[in-house]
């Protein structure tokens, strides 16, 4: 029993709740949003240290033993995940004071803000798949808000494709619960993957584990990416950059988190299956990035672009490729939301978001295009950007199976992504000046500041691998033997 | 045009009491028979929603001068608060607690933990689905 | 019995398919919220229809129910019931801002 593990979902909670209060409040509002983000990445800190020193932590909520309760179950990869989700929200939380606006501020932007958060942070944490759809839903429906707030046309009808297609996704969710539960008796994620080991896994289980992969790519983005650039390029910019950076990476963790403790047994069928789409996924985004003229649809298409590379890796599955793709997912989210901030605000400063009518901007605003200029380093992989390690892990991994095609299409995108990021770059960073002296708008500080701060992270995060090492090596040894996952969770003395 | 509702109008004077009279019994039958915060929220909301039909907003609004966005928060702290009780206690998350107890009027009665719990879930769903008919229905 | 329920749930989802590729947007909504009670029955049926008394109240009882499904429809339920509600408000939104609520129009509206 730790009741610690439960607080990264827990603090942010109670603090939507309470915001709901302080409606008029502004300032309240924004001082208690900076204070529970601390205390969350604190509590956070704190229990990844902990499961350093006392293995898998698990807390059963009201005392029920798994398998019959809900347990929440803390192991190095999700609270890797959990503690960067928090840092990222926070910087997304500064640049949204700037940037969002008082009327959005009082339509309850904060309290959802933290709904999406637990939704999120609740997702990482819960050992029992029912209970991953329930938080599922809680961060969808705050999604659903936040990317309708404010309520303008393109937003409003975009939102209805993005409901209507994760109403849909829930519903295979629910019946492949269904399915399950009725085959295998059982949503205890750890008590699931032995029932499936002990009576194997037949050609059934393969197939509900099939609707499993439907269910979590429609999430993720991966190849069932369709819905993904149209709406992530309709709300407001912080919330875009928070859309962009966390949403798709919870149905990643979820596709790691079944193929590897659950599903493991046929990597014939399903792991190939993934492996192909990840190929597909890969294609398309690249195609989708150099072929619109749009900035927010091109930085979209990296988003799907990075789906398809980091499920290379689980496609290969092993250790090193696992390590990569730990690696590449926190730098993921951190530079997916600098690329969102960096592309919104070059909209807010020019009003365009055509690249071809944009020109000179490192002219008027040195610090953004340099800004710029290592998002596409580290994106592309150079080091020592954060991006690198987790792109050579991925490649080791791949070269030590002999999966060379995934290796080769996984390159290939790189190259596809510094293009596509090039174009913009030279497009829009490059050339004449487009903005007359009185034309000039400030760039506040309070945009440029989170930005420069996400900079910063990707350059530590390149440079200070080695700390983190002991934490991603053990989340990778967890996730290639579920038996350390089963025996933390079922064991019931702990 | 002014619509003569008068039947309207008098049944739902005497029919919202019943309702609500329902929707309470629902409530506290949920501990160990069919009911509870859910369903007893929602027939206590359609009490409401009957009322806002019948009446219009601003005189609704005049009897019951709630904001029910900051019912359904309240109703939700209520609910994770009963939660964190347990942490306070040394369990764990979400543990609940029952006993009995010789009450008044009552006699002996079994009070438990979740009754709050439930409660929290009621004014959740009182809160949100007045929340929802007002917004559809406020800028007709 | 629980071929019948099976059969039943077989007619929700061609009934909420049917919905859902219709024009219309309110006939789209209902047909989710169709398409959500099909499965809605399909997770208690998986869990076995049986009769027996209610599990935890007490030990006298020869059989009990499993409660888990139970447990997860009215979940699942409730999730439910707050999207709806909540995309009946959006798409009264959409009605209101866009003067149509024929999905072919809608689609019309591009980044233009």
């Amino acid at each position: 029993m730790n009741n610690i593990v439960v607080a990264p979902m827990l603090i942010p909670l109670l603090t939507a709740i309470f915001l709901v209060f302080l409606r008029p409040y502004l300032k309240i509002q924004r001082f208690l949003s900076i204070l529970s983000i601390i205390a969350t990445a604190g509590a956070s800190f704190y229990i990844l240290d902990l499961i350093k020193k006392e293995g898998i932590l698990r807390l059963d909520f009201g005392g029920w033993l798994p398998p019959y309760g809900i347990v929440f179950v803390a192991d190095s990869f999700s609270m890797l995940l959990v503690l960067t989700t928090v840092l990222v929200a926070g910087i997304l939380l500064f640049y949204a004071f700037s940037s969002i606006g008082q009327e959005k501020e009082k339509m309850f932007f904060y309290p959802f803000f933290f709904f999406l958060l637990t939704g999120v942070n609740g997702s990482f944490l819960t050992g029992d798949l029912f209970n991953l759809f329930v938080c599922f839903e809680v961060m969808l429906l705050s999604s659903y808000v936040l990317i309708t707030l404010g309520g303008n046309k393109i937003q409003l009808v975009e939102s209805i494709k993005y409901v209507a297609i994760n109403l849909l996704s829930s519903w295979f969710f629910l019946l492949a619960l269904a399915y399950l539960y009725g085959t295998v008796g059982t949503l205890n994620m750890a008590h699931l993957s032995l029932r499936v080991a002990e009576v194997g896994q037949g050609p059934l289980l393969t197939i509900i584990s099939i609707l499993f992969l439907i269910v979590f790519s429609l999430k993720a983005g991966l190849l069932l990416y369709f819905w993904l650039p149209g709406s992530y390029s309709a709300p407001p910019t912080a919330i875009a950059a928070l859309f962009g950076a966390l949403l798709t990476k919870v149905g990643i963790y979820a596709l790691f988190r079944i193929f590897t403790l659950i599903f493991y047994h046929e990597p014939e069928i399903t792991h190939t299956l993934i492996g192909v789409m990840a190929i597909l996924t890969m294609i398309g985004g690249s195609l989708g990035a150099i072929a619109y003229n749009d900035i927010r649809q091109i930085v979209s298409y990296n988003v799907v672009i990075a789906v398809g590379f980091i499920l290379t890796a689980l496609a290969i599955s092993g250790e090193v490729a696992m390590e990569g793709a730990i690696y590449y997912l926190i730098h993921d989210i951190l530079i997916k939301a600098l690329l969102f901030l960096l592309a919104g605000t070059m909209i807010f400063l020019t009003g365009k978001a055509k690249i071809e009518e944009m020109s000179g901007l490192i002219r008027n605003y040195p610090l953004l295009g340099w800004l710029f200029f290592v998002t596409l380093l580290s994106l592309t992989g150079i080091p020592p950007f954060s991006g690198f390690i987790g792109k050579v892990l991925i490649g080791q991994g791949a070269i030590e199976s002999g999966s060379f095609l995934l290796l080769a299409v996984a390159f290939i995108s790189s190259i596809f992504v510094l293009y596509s990021l090039l174009r913009i770059f030279m497009n829009c960073f490059w050339g004449e000046t487009i903005i007359s002296e009185d034309n000039h708008v400030q760039l506040k500080k309070g945009m440029l500041l989170p930005c420069a701060a996400f900079g910063i992270a990707t350059l530590v995060l390149g440079l200070g691998v080695e700390a983190l090492e002991t934490y991603v090596s053990d989340a990778a040894y967890t996730l290639m033997n579920p038996e350390v996952y089963i025996e933390a969770v079922l064991d019931s003395q702990k | 045009m002014k619509i003569n509702d008068v039947i309207l109008r008098t049944v739902t004077k005497i029919v919202v009491f019943i309702i609500l009279t329902f929707g309470v019994e629902l409530f506290f039958s949920g501990h160990n028979d069919p009911g509870g915060g859910f369903i007893g929220g929602l027939v206590l909301s359609s009490a409401f929603v009957l009322l806002y039909l019948v009446f219009d907003i601003e005189t609704v609004h005049r009897g019951v001068p709630f904001d029910f966005k900051k019912i359904a928060a309240f109703g939700a702290f209520l609910a994770v608060f009963t939660g964190i009780g347990g942490v306070l206690f040394g369990e764990p998350f979400l543990t609940q607690a029952f006993g009995l107890f010789d009450l008044p009027i009552l006699g002996p009665t079994e009070l438990a933990s979740v009754l709050l719990f439930e409660a929290g879930v009621a004014f959740t769903v009182v809160g949100v689905v007045v929340t929802i008919i007002l917004s559809i229905s406020k800028d007709v | 019995m629980e071929t019948l329920v099976t059969l039943l749930i077989g007619i929700l989802v061609t009934v909420a398919v049917y919905l859902l590729l219709s024009r219309n947007l309110i006939q789209f909504i209902l047909g989710t919220a169709i398409l959500s009670h099909a499965v809605h029955l399909l997770l208690i049926t998986m869990g076995g229809l049986k009769k027996g008394a209610a599990p935890l109240l007490g030990e006298n009882a020869t059989s009990y129910t499993d409660a888990l499904p139970h447990a997860l429809i009215l979940t699942a339920i409730v999730i439910n019931f707050a999207v709806t509600a909540f995309i009946l408000v959006l798409a009264y939104r959409t009605y209101r801002e866009t003067k149509t609520d024929d999905l072919h129009v809608l689609r019309g509206f591009k980044h233009e």
